[in-house]
């Protein structure tokens, strides 16, 4: 209870500073353009009361969750190849970074283009913008095992296909991980801005809500309010949670 | 009755039958940042034989670890080559343990089951490697630390592991790179009588090779003592120590070889 309270503690202090903050520029300023906290609250209660809200998260969370299975996918097999071939690494990663650091925006006049107003233009934003990150990481991950464990892993006798299972990858975890993280939020950020440029088809994500809702600053404020409590909800409790395990079990965390 | 005995280094071309470890000729270059090639050891050539443990001493920069590294088949000299029980090194294996200075054990992996994977690459039997762990970690007095990951160990306990997992796959020879150079002068002390003791136990099964810059250290522990000359290293003595085990340093013919090798040793950084 005491370790919860003080692991919570400082975030939700800082939480309460940034409604405090709100709450007084909203007092001061024209409230239809800048609503306090209040208007944002009723917003929101009538976004979950209706249903649009929950249902648009659903929608959201079931394109991030593909999108972000297929950039794992591809970024770790492009990752790979790259880690094993001087030639492949060599043409290919900068173009890999070429990727990673065009802004996903970018790209979605011209998914649309290719493949009009669906879906898939949606989820193809969301993978192109994400997937670099973990090619990159596992690339760098690979290659900065610690020449140590190589060796060690050599003159137990592991040899070829054995020594990248039984040594290189778990050492490589790490910074694996940390590209993992990275390409979770960006795969989220690709997806909203996705959502929000290609009018829905289908049901609506919690994106097309940011675009529909336009003229009210209170629903449009309540939308982002979800989107980052969903970033941070995912970011802290699932892959932070993965990432720390690995490192404490390891001892690269200060508090193991 | 302890004996130490002084030999000068004059051998014969052919290797002894009973030679496990032929060094033959052995160069290697190192290259420098700048690209500048410069020699690491010059035509050194020795013969260990089974069971024996020998230690390598030298100034740093003498090529000890170089010579280790060949050995074990992680680096490739220059010229000559090594043999190992008659058969030229191309790599490295099972059959030559290494010691590294830092314990080179899987973080990711418990004690355990850091001998559990050396034991799966030996190609062990799954039934057998349960067993022979926790004889090894039990020697080694860490069985009680079997299932803590190596982080949670302290240096002396982590070498300690790093040795139950290199004797655990019961190599032909044991390789030794400076591995007690990080540890405190107690965990240091513990380390060697273990060595001592194991060296006892095994008596002609596992040939140790150490390399140090210790002198106490290769005194103590070693059959023979090979002292290298500061860079590019060479050959300079060998001294046969007979003394029966285990060995302390208060023993006077002990103390007379360390100092020897001691004034050997400083002549060699002073013309350096």
């Amino acid at each position: 209870m005491k370790r919860l309270a003080s692991e919570l503690g400082p975030p939700l202090l800082g939480v309460a500073a940034l409604l405090l903050v709100w709450a007084i520029v909203a007092a001061a300023t024209d409230t239809s353009s800048i609503p306090g906290p209040p208007a944002v609250w009723t917003a929101l209660r009538r976004g979950f009361a209706d249903g649009s809200i929950p249902e648009a998260t659903a929608k959201s969370l079931i394109r991030l969750a593909f999108s972000f299975v297929a950039a794992l996918l591809i970024g770790t097999a492009l990752g790979l190849v790259l880690a094993a071939f001087e030639l492949a690494r060599r043409s290919i990663r900068p173009l890999v970074v070429a990727l990673q650091i065009t802004p996903f925006v970018a790209w979605v006049p011209l998914t649309v283009i290719w493949f009009g107003v669906t879906e898939r233009a949606v989820v193809f934003v969301a993978i192109a913008g994400s997937f670099p990150a973990v090619t990159l990481a596992t690339l760098q991950g690979i290659r900065q095992v610690p020449p140590l464990f190589v060796r060690a892993g050599r003159t137990l006798g592991a040899t070829g296909w054995d020594l990248q299972r039984s040594v290189v990858f778990p050492a490589a975890l790490p910074a694996y991980m940390a590209g993992v993280q990275q390409a979770w939020g960006f795969a989220w950020k690709a997806l909203m801005a996705g959502e929000l440029i290609v009018p829905a088809s289908g049901a609506s994500g919690l994106g097309h809500l940011l675009d529909s809702s336009q003229n009210v600053a209170s629903e449009l404020l309540a939308v982002v309010a979800v989107i980052a409590v969903i970033g941070v909800a995912v970011d802290s409790f699932i892959v932070g949670t993965i990432d720390r395990r690995i490192r404490a079990r390891r001892g690269l965390l200060e508090t193991a | 009755m302890s004996r130490a005995v002084t030999e000068t280094l004059d051998h014969p071309a052919g290797s002894p039958a009973s030679s496990i470890i032929s060094v033959r000729n052995l160069s290697m270059t190192r290259t420098r940042p700048t690209g500048e090639e410069v020699p690491a050891f010059e035509h050194l050539s020795f013969e260990v034989e089974r069971g024996e443990f020998v230690c390598l001493i030298g100034p740093s920069g003498s090529g000890k670890t170089s010579v280790l590294s060949v050995i074990a088949g992680l680096e490739r000299p220059s010229g000559g080559e090594v043999l190992v029980d008659g058969r030229p090194v191309t790599g490295p294996g099972p059959d030559r343990a290494v010691l590294f200075q830092e314990p080179a054990l899987f973080p990711w992996l418990s004690v355990r089951g850091n001998l559990d994977l050396a034991l799966r690459l030996a190609d062990v039997p799954p039934d057998e490697r349960e067993a022979r762990a926790v004889t090894w970690l039990t020697r080694m007095a860490i069985e009680r630390s079997a299932d803590l990951q190596p982080h949670e160990l302290s240096a002396g306990m982590r070498q300690r592991a790093a040795l139950a997992r290199a004797l655990a796959c019961d190599p032909l020879i044991l390789l030794g790179d400076e591995p007690f150079g990080a540890l405190d002068a107690l965990a240091r002390e513990r380390l060697q009588d273990i060595v001592q003791g194991v060296r006892v136990e095994r008596a002609g099964r596992t040939t140790f090779v150490f390399a140090t810059h210790n002198v106490r250290e290769a005194v103590l522990l070693a059959d023979r003592v090979l002292v290298m000359s500061a860079a590019p290293g060479t050959l300079l003595e060998e001294f046969r120590i007979d003394a029966h085990r285990p060995r302390t340093l208060d023993d006077v013919l002990i103390a007379r070889v360390v100092s020897e090798i001691h004034d050997l040793l400083i002549s060699q950084v002073e013309e350096g």
